[in-house]
């Protein structure tokens, strides 16, 4: 399923994603519980498991802004959700590289909750209204990890490089 | 074609002679620095070396730091289990560079850092905390990230497919007017570039106002230039960069600055005039909603937080205990301060600023992050307004989303402690 569960503005930083006072917990099986927990029925329907794995989040500009704190990106990783915003934070978009949450760029994406947003590599075509936006490319250096099923396998193959084992 | 100030640092990283923006780079790391959330990144280091054969081994532990500051002392079982499994791997490993919950050299990160001399200009600094842009004040190429890249650094020592970033060079000149400092300038920029007119690239910080910054001040400017999105900031090195390291950090090697050449090639250039700021105001709920004073005085505020890897220095304290001096908090307003080391509460006490402090009504805690992120300590009520001088006011920051945060400098924090509403420190309070 690719179904808009919910729209955000623009800015949301990872105090609201994942807040501060859940950063003890640090294990990416734990954090998903959290997920924008200050959002009670956002975080009440993730918890619910009311929402299908792919399902999208429709963010405006700067979406992660704020802290580097991983846990923003691992709790939303743990319900499988793609995030489509017009833009993101450079930490965040980094560490969801690193671990493998889905984000797609697409500066003039126009979707409500609810609707149906299909995204290919160099499209996102909102099947509700009918209309379809362009996706910015990740830079390739960034889809190389991506490639590599994420950072700790892309080190790993290095770490086995310098040692001769690959 | 010349290099900026970056450019010039990662092409030495990465043993080039030249190299410009977008082009994409492994730079060795010179400083690799977390802190509680080291927790996971022994978590994440530890699995990049499952199912490889080979023993889970460290780059170089003298190259690695690690400051308790978020949550000291612990405030749960969870956090001080997390902390005596750190201390485990910093013995058995040997991580010198490692500041525990201590009274003679604990303290914030990003005042360790600077503080011990580890920051070496020049040098590619990463730390586990978004405010690591703060090293940039002592001409370093210094950047957060997260704590899978952390494990990675561990691991090879370098940074993997780092895109060099493209600067913003900001030129700052004239004399800020009394009462009016660094924590102006940067929220005034911030609010100038928004929160994300920064994202990606370097804010690099020149004009005769920066030349005649204290380090302290730098080091907030660099802090906060991660709230208009910026890598990093960075100040060319000069005269005050060397006096320091020499002369507060007492380091004793020989080091290079960096400067950058006379035909870099900037992103832009923004201009500013320090004559001409009044007090700032960042507004909730972003750090680039941002007001002269005069828009919001008279806002009743409830707690003032003073302190932070932003504004918790000598001459934070010094400039708020010179206004609380021999005066009263307003009855109804709570004033918490946290010097940034351990080392700074240690001056304060010397130099008597925590007795005027605490005979105003503020209560001076243990260095550490504090109320700043809404883990620990000095939690917000519903409905209630806190003024700090930390760097960041999201819904929520302060432990509670049906709470307001605004940030500000040391000045207009303490002038507004003595009335309990938002004031303006050039009118003597």
């Amino acid at each position: 399923m690719t179904q808009v569960i919910a729209t955000l503005g623009d800015d949301v930083s990872t105090d609201v994603i994942y807040p501060g006072r859940y950063m003890a917990t640090v294990l990416p099986s734990e954090t998903p519980q959290y997920a924008f927990a200050d959002d009670v029925p956002l975080n009440g329907r993730l918890k619910a498991k009311e929402i299908e794995p792919g399902s999208v989040i429709v963010a405006g500009k700067n979406f992660g802004c704020g802290s580097s704190r991983e846990q923003a990106c691992s709790c939303l990783k743990g319900y499988e959700l793609t995030i489509v915003a017009k833009g993101f934070a450079r930490i965040f978009l980094q560490n969801s590289i690193n671990l493998g949450l889905k984000l797609v760029t697409v500066p003039d994406v126009v979707a409500s909750e609810g609707d149906e947003l299909e995204v290919t590599t160099d499209t996102a075509v909102n099947k509700t209204t009918g209309k379809s936006f362009a996706v910015v490319p990740l830079p390739k250096a960034r889809q190389a990890i991506v490639d590599a099923g994420g950072l700790i396998a892309y080190t790993r193959k290095r770490v086995l490089e310098a040692a001769g084992k690959a | 074609m010349g290099m900026t100030v970056v450019e010039k640092i990662l092409a030495r990283a990465t043993g080039r002679d030249a190299l410009r923006a977008g082009d994409v780079v492994e730079p060795a790391v010179d400083l690799a620095m977390s802190h509680e959330n080291a927790a996971l990144v022994i978590n994440q280091w530890n699995e990049v070396f499952e199912g490889t054969g080979l023993p889970p081994r460290l780059w170089d532990p003298s190259k690695i730091a690690i400051v308790f500051d978020h949550r000291v002392p612990a405030e749960s079982s969870k956090t001080a289990s997390n902390q005596k499994k750190v201390r485990e791997f910093v013995a058995k490993h040997g991580i010198t560079r490692f500041h525990d919950i201590r009274g003679d050299e604990g303290g914030i990160c990003h005042q360790i850092l600077p503080e011990n001399g580890y920051v070496r200009p020049g040098s590619v600094v990463v730390g586990t905390d978004s405010h690591t842009t703060s090293h940039g004040a002592l001409n370093a190429f210094a950047f957060g990230i997260g704590a899978t890249e952390m494990a990675s650094v561990w691991a090879l020592g370098r940074v993997l497919n780092v895109e060099v970033p493209q600067t913003i060079k900001v030129v700052v000149d004239g004399r800020f007017a009394p009462s009016v400092g660094p924590k102006d300038l940067i929220l005034h920029l911030v609010g100038l570039l928004t929160a994300e007119g920064a994202n990606f690239r370097v804010i690099e910080f020149h004009g005769g106002t920066i030349r005649a910054m204290s380090t302290s001040g730098r080091l907030v400017l660099c802090n906060m230039s991660v709230e208009a999105g910026a890598t990093s900031g960075v100040v060319p090195g000069d005269e005050e960069t060397v006096r320091y390291l020499r002369h507060v950090a007492g380091i004793r090697y020989l080091f290079t600055l960096v400067t950058p050449d006379e035909d870099a090639v900037y992103e832009r250039e923004i201009r500013i005039d320090a004559s001409s700021l009044a007090p700032q105001v960042a507004c909730p709920h972003t750090v680039d909603n941002v007001k002269p004073v005069d828009a919001v005085l008279g806002t009743r505020v409830h707690q003032i937080v003073v302190g932070s890897c932003t504004n918790g220095r000598l001459d934070d304290i010094e400039a708020a205990a010179r206004i609380l001096r021999g005066r009263k908090l307003a009855r109804g307003t709570r004033m918490l301060v946290f010097p940034a080391s351990a080392r700074i509460f240690q001056e304060a006490l010397d130099k008597g600023y925590v007795l005027d402090l605490m005979k105003a009504g503020a209560v001076v805690m243990n260095s550490g992050c504090g109320p700043c992120l809404g883990i620990h300590e000095g939690a917000l009520g519903d409905g209630e307004v806190a003024l700090s001088t930390t760097n960041r006011n999201f819904k929520g920051r302060m432990g509670n989303p049906n709470a307001e945060v605004y940030l500000c400098s040391p000045e207009v924090a303490a002038a507004s402690a003595l009335t309990g509403v938002i004031s303006d420190p050039r009118k003597g309070a």
